[in-house]
């Protein structure tokens, strides 16, 4: 299991810019810090080997080791402890809790677990219960009746400090026959509550561990909406007003707080509408733009009616950022070669690769090839347990049966270094957010050949065969657009950039419009519609909305994204799919082997043929490869000309042999059926796709996750890199492609 | 809902000369009966020695708990390790152990 763990403050950097290192050990004494450049992380038997190299940078060396905690679990904190420091008071919020079984969850107060103090509205054997505690005892008042999982209930809780009488009210918003989930209870307590900590909403103080920075313990998991606070013991009655986001004025002088969720979706501050204004922030990113209690499906587009998506959906293993102390800070020197880098770790036996990319000075390419790093796909997968999330799902989509490593048994010990876009939380619910701000597991040298580590054959080849190139990340196309391709004759991919955010699909339209050559050097690209965050660095947002091969799939009326209120889910659905960037789109996948391109007599037209120079009519492309044993595998792609395949594009070469182990993909059926593996259906296949832009341009598409993995094989000398390399030459060479016959 | 045919031992020489497949349809059939399981007790693989050794496990109910390994030696050869996982469900849905050979 990893012992040694570190992130970086950025992914992408260039030269004259720093970057930090975070590095959290569990083991005493140092570690050993030294920047490396990957040229090739696949250190498998049939791969090329790791190939990376020691800049000597003067970053290197041993740094006291140290183990960093890690708050995870999201929560609202005021801190503001004068202010909710009520000898009397009440608490009402409506809850929707997805694991009220489970003990030791707060709901919302003062509470502080250290000092067994404060105030809490908590849930305790399923049921809403207030709770005091003086530092000495504890009181417990339950509703007396259990509440339904996933269902709305209205919790107002009270006390009196002149009387000692507490008072708790649980009303579910939807009832049943029969069913006595509605409870009332009420006691008199010789206690008064004790000093407590921060207000916290989705958790209470814990100061054991650190008296002087009490952490948030105790997390919620579920939804709560209209949450507020009064100064005085009142009747359930009276606080009923303040379920509608605005403070009537007879409750002027009573509210506390009261906070409204719904307001400003993308930020991290709760905000309280009351007098005092106290403001809360928001902390690990929970699912915000969730239903709330007043949800009544007449609308479901968040940004259409904010005032039904005011409740946030708290989880215990939500993260953002691990927050960790910096350990050493590296400033790129200048002159610097753009490329894949990493901070290689090492103690003892442990080792750990943070890594990034080093970009050219912006405006300054060093090369007329750009590499352009699938960074939001890397976020979606980073830290993924599919290979225990998944369930029964895993082995039949894999076919094959499950196969962890020691990095999927450590994240399986320790969610507290987040999840991935893949999983679910602990209650069941699917993951919308992601974050760089963490270690990645599952992402780096010497791993899966999938993602970053199957993408190092392509750094590798273009290395071996010559071909300058800069990297430059999906978070740079992001913010900079088609200015940042501008700068470059000819844009190539990875081998699965599957998450785009709008801002990234319409630079690529927009670079292949004035001419750029696009190789998209992979399969199943531009497949999620995603979000970035407009402020909060490296975090990332998508909905697994209506269709597509989904992990989990989003609640009804819960598809527009938080962080921009754009439709989330397949960019098929949201009317941009994956024909229209690169003439190719998802069509089947399977993870046990892989097969060849056989050339069709397009290739043989003028406008292609070019490429296949030095390869024979018959001969198969790529039977051979690191990835399952083929060029054509994996996540694999196929023409459509309705979804947006140019008229004009020329299915070069095609793959077709996949067998009953690959399977349709599920957005392009619309019935059950049989039919759907690759012995019966016709629509599994990969196509192999040329075609002219405007301007001179054109696009050249591999449409198969596997293709890179073959490019190494036979010392380089193959038809798969003789291919890519044809492709390349002409790509990067500045004469217009003509358009073609009309 | 198929169930597995105990008396069909060809297909278990099938996945055992052809484990990552592409498989026939008929032990395909086989195979999808032997994925309906879900997590709590099932047998996985764990790659514990990156491309050289990989162990057997018992998955546990929920994340967080320790995965129970078996106290067999290691594979050191992955396709002996589907093998022995095959083999093990094979067991479980026919009461009987396939053939060897």
């Amino acid at each position: 299991m990893r012992r040694l763990l570190g992130y970086a403050d950025r992914i992408g950097v260039e030269p004259g810019q720093t970057i930090d290192f975070k590095v959290s050990s569990e083991d005493r004494g140092t570690f050993h810090l030294e920047i490396v450049h990957i040229r090739c992380g696949d250190d498998s038997p049939d791969g090329p080997g790791l190939k990376q190299e020691r800049l000597g940078a003067d970053v290197d060396g041993d740094y006291p080791a140290r183990y960093r905690w890690t708050q995870t679990g999201s929560f609202v904190a005021i801190d503001a402890p004068e202010a909710f420091a009520l000898p009397s008071f009440t608490l009402q919020a409506a809850i929707w809790s997805t694991l009220p079984a489970r003990e030791g969850q707060t709901v919302m107060g003062s509470w502080d677990a250290g000092r067994q103090s404060g105030y809490a509205l908590v849930l305790r054997q399923g049921q809403a219960a207030l709770q005091l505690g003086d530092g000495k005892e504890v009181a417990v008042l339950a509703s007396g009746a259990a509440m339904h999982e996933r269902h709305w209930y209205i919790v107002t809780a009270s006390f009196d400090a002149v009387s000692g009488r507490a008072a708790i009210l649980q009303q579910p918003l939807r009832r049943y026959a029969g069913q006595r989930d509605r409870s009332a209870a009420e006691a008199v307590f010789h206690l008064r509550p004790g000093p407590g900590g921060r207000f916290l909403i989705a958790a209470h103080n814990d100061s054991s561990p650190e008296p002087a920075r009490p952490r948030a313990a105790g997390h919620y998991n579920g939804k709560i909406d209209a949450a507020a606070v009064a100064r005085r013991a009142l009747a359930p009655a009276a606080m009923e007003p303040l379920l509608q986001p605005a403070i009537p004025a007879h409750l002027a002088d009573d509210v506390v707080a009261r906070w409204d969720f719904s307001r400003d979706m993308a930020g991290t501050t709760a905000y309280d509408i009351g007098p005092g204004a106290h403001h809360g922030v928001i902390v690990n990113l929970p699912t915000r733009a969730m239903k709330g209690w007043n949800h009544d499906h007449s609308e479901m587009a968040w940004p259409h009616k904010p005032q039904h998506y005011g409740a946030i959906h708290f989880h215990d293993d939500d993260l953002y950022d691990c927050a960790w102390q910096s350990d050493a800070s590296w400033r790129v020197p200048q002159g610097t070669k753009s490329g894949a880098y990493a901070a290689c770790l090492t103690q003892g036996e442990q080792w750990f690769y943070i890594p990034f990319w080093v970009r050219p000075p912006t405006g300054r390419p060093t090369a007329r090839l750009a590499l352009l790093i699938a960074t939001c796909s890397y976020y979606a997968y980073v830290n993924n347990h599919m290979s225990f999330d998944w369930g029964t799902l895993g082995e039949h989509s894999s076919n094959t049966f499950t196969l962890w490593d020691m990095e999927d048994v450590h994240l399986h010990m320790h969610p507290e270094h987040g999840l991935s876009m893949y999983d679910l939380h602990s209650d069941g619910s699917g993951v919308a957010y992601a974050s760089r701000l963490r270690p990645f597991m599952h992402m780096g040298p010497r791993d899966h050949l999938w993602q970053y580590n199957a993408d190092t054959h392509l750094t590798d080849w273009l290395e071996e065969k010559g071909i300058a190139f800069d990297t430059i990340t999906d978070d740079d196309l992001h913010a900079e657009g088609v200015e940042l391709l501008q700068h470059y004759d000819c844009v190539m991919t990875t081998t699965h950039p599957e998450y785009y955010t709008t801002a990234m699909m319409h630079a690529l339209l927009a670079y292949q419009n004035q001419g750029g050559r696009f190789v998209y050097s992979g399969g199943n690209g531009f497949y999620w519609r995603v979000a970035l965050h407009p402020e909060l660095p490296g975090a990332m947002e998508m909905r697994r909305a209506e269709d597509g091969m989904r992990s989990w799939i989003a609640e009804g009326g819960e598809y527009y994204m938080s962080f921009n209120g754009e439709l989330g889910g397949l960019w098929r659905r949201n009317g941009l799919a994956p024909e229209a960037i690169c003439g190719v789109g998802f069509a089947a996948q399977g993870f046990n082997f892989a097969t060849f391109y056989r050339r069709t007599p397009a290739s043989e037209d003028a406008r292609a043929a070019w490429m296949f120079e030095g390869i024979a009519r018959h001969e198969k492309i790529g039977d051979f490869g690191s990835v399952f044993g083929g060029a054509a595998g994996s996540e694999i792609d196929s023409t459509d000309a309705e979804a947006g395949t140019p008229p004009h594009a020329l299915i070069v070469a095609e793959a077709t042999d996949f067998g009953a182990d690959f399977h349709w993909v599920n957005e392009e059926f619309h019935h059950t059926h049989s039919a759907v593996n690759g012995e019966n259906c016709p629509h599994v296949r990969c196509d192999m796709v040329f075609y002219e832009t405007p301007a001179g341009g054109a696009v050249f598409s591999t449409g198969s996750i596997a293709f890179a993995g073959s490019l190494a094989y036979n010392g380089y000398d193959n038809n798969v890199s003789r291919l890519l390399e044809n492709v390349l030459r002409r790509f990067l060479d500045p004469a217009p492609f003509p358009p073609p016959p009309g | 809902m198929l169930s597995i045919d105990p008396e069909r031992g060809d297909l278990a020489r099938e996945f055992r000369a052809r484990p990552f497949g592409p498989h026939s349809a008929e032990l395909q059939k086989v195979l999808n009966v032997m994925r309906w399981e879900g997590n709590e007790g099932k047998h996985v693989i764990v790659n514990t020695v990156p491309h050289k050794e990989w162990r057997i496990a018992r998955l546990p109910a929920r994340r967080g708990v320790a995965l129970d390994f078996c106290h067999r030696a290691p594979f050191t050869d992955l396709a002996e390790a589907f093998w022995h996982i095959f083999k093990l469900r094979w067991k479980q849905h026919t009461g009987r152990w396939p053939p060897e050979d």
